[in-house]
């Protein structure tokens, strides 16, 4: 079967810099960064101060109350940004039309909101029982589930956790789902809502969250500061999209996923290469044809300079003409929706010909010496863009895209 | 105080780690001991736990020692 086009026609987005695409982006433009105090009754017993937390959200003025009891806040916050990316696309499901789509949602941790109170119940509070719909609203499919409820999509329905990589790994599943022609239509991305006090606990502990914010490739960086959100993309065949007359916004080209089997968080520069180049040839990109990279970015000593260092051997003399950022310095690290949202930064980038900037950047580094796009987002026109994603457990993902042109 | 804080660091390497207390001393550094990057931060939060004390993010990248995990303690023992 000759293999199909695959395009990109809605995205929806949860995040701390807008609870809508038009609003996500505008704050990518605009360099305005959501990071701040985070709100947690447990605040005051973590180091770290800084989030990038949704604030000021409301569930029921968005879902009805017995859909929301299902819902832990990660899938809610799926299920919106689901809604969201199906309403911008047009695309309607139907009878003929809903065995042929697919939702492939990526999370990290799950329903831990929920988790995290059947705990408290059972070892603060000595309680004997918890919640009866624990486990529902715990499940990590619990976000893909509810999306295909909610909007009646009947295809392949499945989550994938695979860290900070998750949303790339989802998306790119439903590139070649849609691709190899099992499936004409997906909603794919991720979600994630870590802030629990178990949680903060955990990221403490383990060393990189900055005390500050976050500051990308430059040399006064000092972590990564966590966020959430989710960000969902709908995809569909070209063929799909053309016959409904869709306004398309990008072409998803190829897909590219290594890992490392080194260290189970310290990234190895070599599988991060070759996730990059996998996706190139996935999409016969060549490398000097890309104009912008989203990097993963998480603003830590290790991954910034390995980064850096596996693009300049990916893209050798071309790397000099090459801009790459971090919006995680904006959004935060969101996880296992981080790569959702740096691909619908990513898809807007290409769309509107704007480069999305890194925010916080202070000081020029040696070992990240390249285009950062620092503190302004750049006008730019570019054809082709990657989305990069490399995650603990030594997971890489990469995504590449195409300016849609009729 | 510091010789107390020696013992503690080489028993929690010896029981956690399985390396032999005779190998470890004040100026072995966590390469020379074969510890990574993550055993280091354990160590440390092991080390934090026993004596009560915070060491702060900013002191961790320069912390490649036994001693200067005793110095930190020491430290954050007068902070």
């Amino acid at each position: 079967m000759e293999s199909r086009r695959v395009v990109v026609t809605g995205t929806g987005v949860i995040s701390a810099i807008g609870k809508n695409t038009p609003s996500f982006w505008e704050s990518i433009v605009a360099c305005k960064s959501g990071i701040g105090p985070y709100a947690s009754p447990f605040a005051d017993q973590i180091r770290f101060k800084n989030g990038a937390d949704v604030k000021d959200f409301l569930p029921s003025s968005y879902l009805e109350k017995n859909d929301l009891d299902l819902m832990d806040r990660f899938a809610q916050f799926a299920v919106i940004a689901a809604r969201e990316a199906i309403q911008q696309s047009g695309f309607v499901i139907d009878e003929e039309n809903k065995y042929r789509t697919a939702v492939i949602c990526g999370t990290s941790i799950g329903g831990v909101h929920a988790q995290e109170q059947s705990y408290f119940e059972l070892y603060r509070e000595n309680k004997t029982r918890v919640h009866p719909l624990t486990i529902p609203k715990t499940m990590p499919n619990g976000a893909a589930s509810n999306i295909s409820m909610q909007l009646g999509i009947t295809g392949p329905i499945y989550t994938i956790s695979t860290a900070c990589a998750s949303s790339n790994h989802a998306i790119g599943n439903a590139f070649w789902l849609i691709r190899n022609g099992v499936c004409d239509q997906a909603i794919a991305g991720g979600s994630e809502t870590p802030f629990t006090y178990t949680f903060l606990k955990a990221w403490e502990a383990i060393r990189v969250v900055a005390p500050d914010t976050c500051r990308p490739f430059s040399k006064t960086r000092q972590g990564m500061i966590l966020g959430e959100g989710a960000g969902l993309l709908m995809m569909e065949s070209l063929e799909s999209a053309q016959k409904r007359g869709a306004a398309i916004l990008a072409e998803v080209v190829g897909f590219g996923m290594t890992s490392d089997a080194s260290h189970i968080t310290k990234p190895d520069q070599k599988g991060a290469e070759e996730a990059m180049r996998m996706a190139l040839r996935d999409g016969g990109v060549h490398p000097a044809q890309i104009g912008y990279i989203n990097a993963h970015g998480t603003g830590t000593l290790v991954n910034d300079s390995m980064e850096v260092a596996a693009i300049k051997n990916v893209f050798g003399e071309h790397a000099n003409r090459l801009a790459i950022s971090s919006t995680k310095s904006l959004h935060g690290h969101a996880l296992g929706a981080t790569s959702s949202l740096e691909a619908i930064a990513t898809v807007m980038a290409i769309k509107e010909g704007i480069l999305p900037p890194t925010a916080n950047f202070e000081e020029k580094d040696e070992a990240c010496d390249m285009d950062v796009v620092p503190n302004a987002s750049r006008k730019k026109d570019i054809e082709y863009a990657l989305s990069n994603a490399f995650a603990f457990g030594g997971l890489n993902a990469v995504l590449a895209f195409k300016k849609w042109q009729d | 105080m510091s010789e107390l804080v020696f013992e503690k660091i080489a028993t929690l390497l010896s029981t956690k780690k399985g390396i032999n207390k005779e190998l470890i001393n004040i100026d072995s550094s966590f390469e020379d001991l074969g510890l990574d990057s993550l055993d280091s931060i354990e160590l440390i939060a092991d080390m934090e736990e026993a004596f009560n004390v915070t060491i702060p993010n900013t002191e961790l990248q320069g912390i490649k020692t036994v001693k200067n995990v005793v110095d930190g303690l020491a430290i954050a023992m007068k902070g």
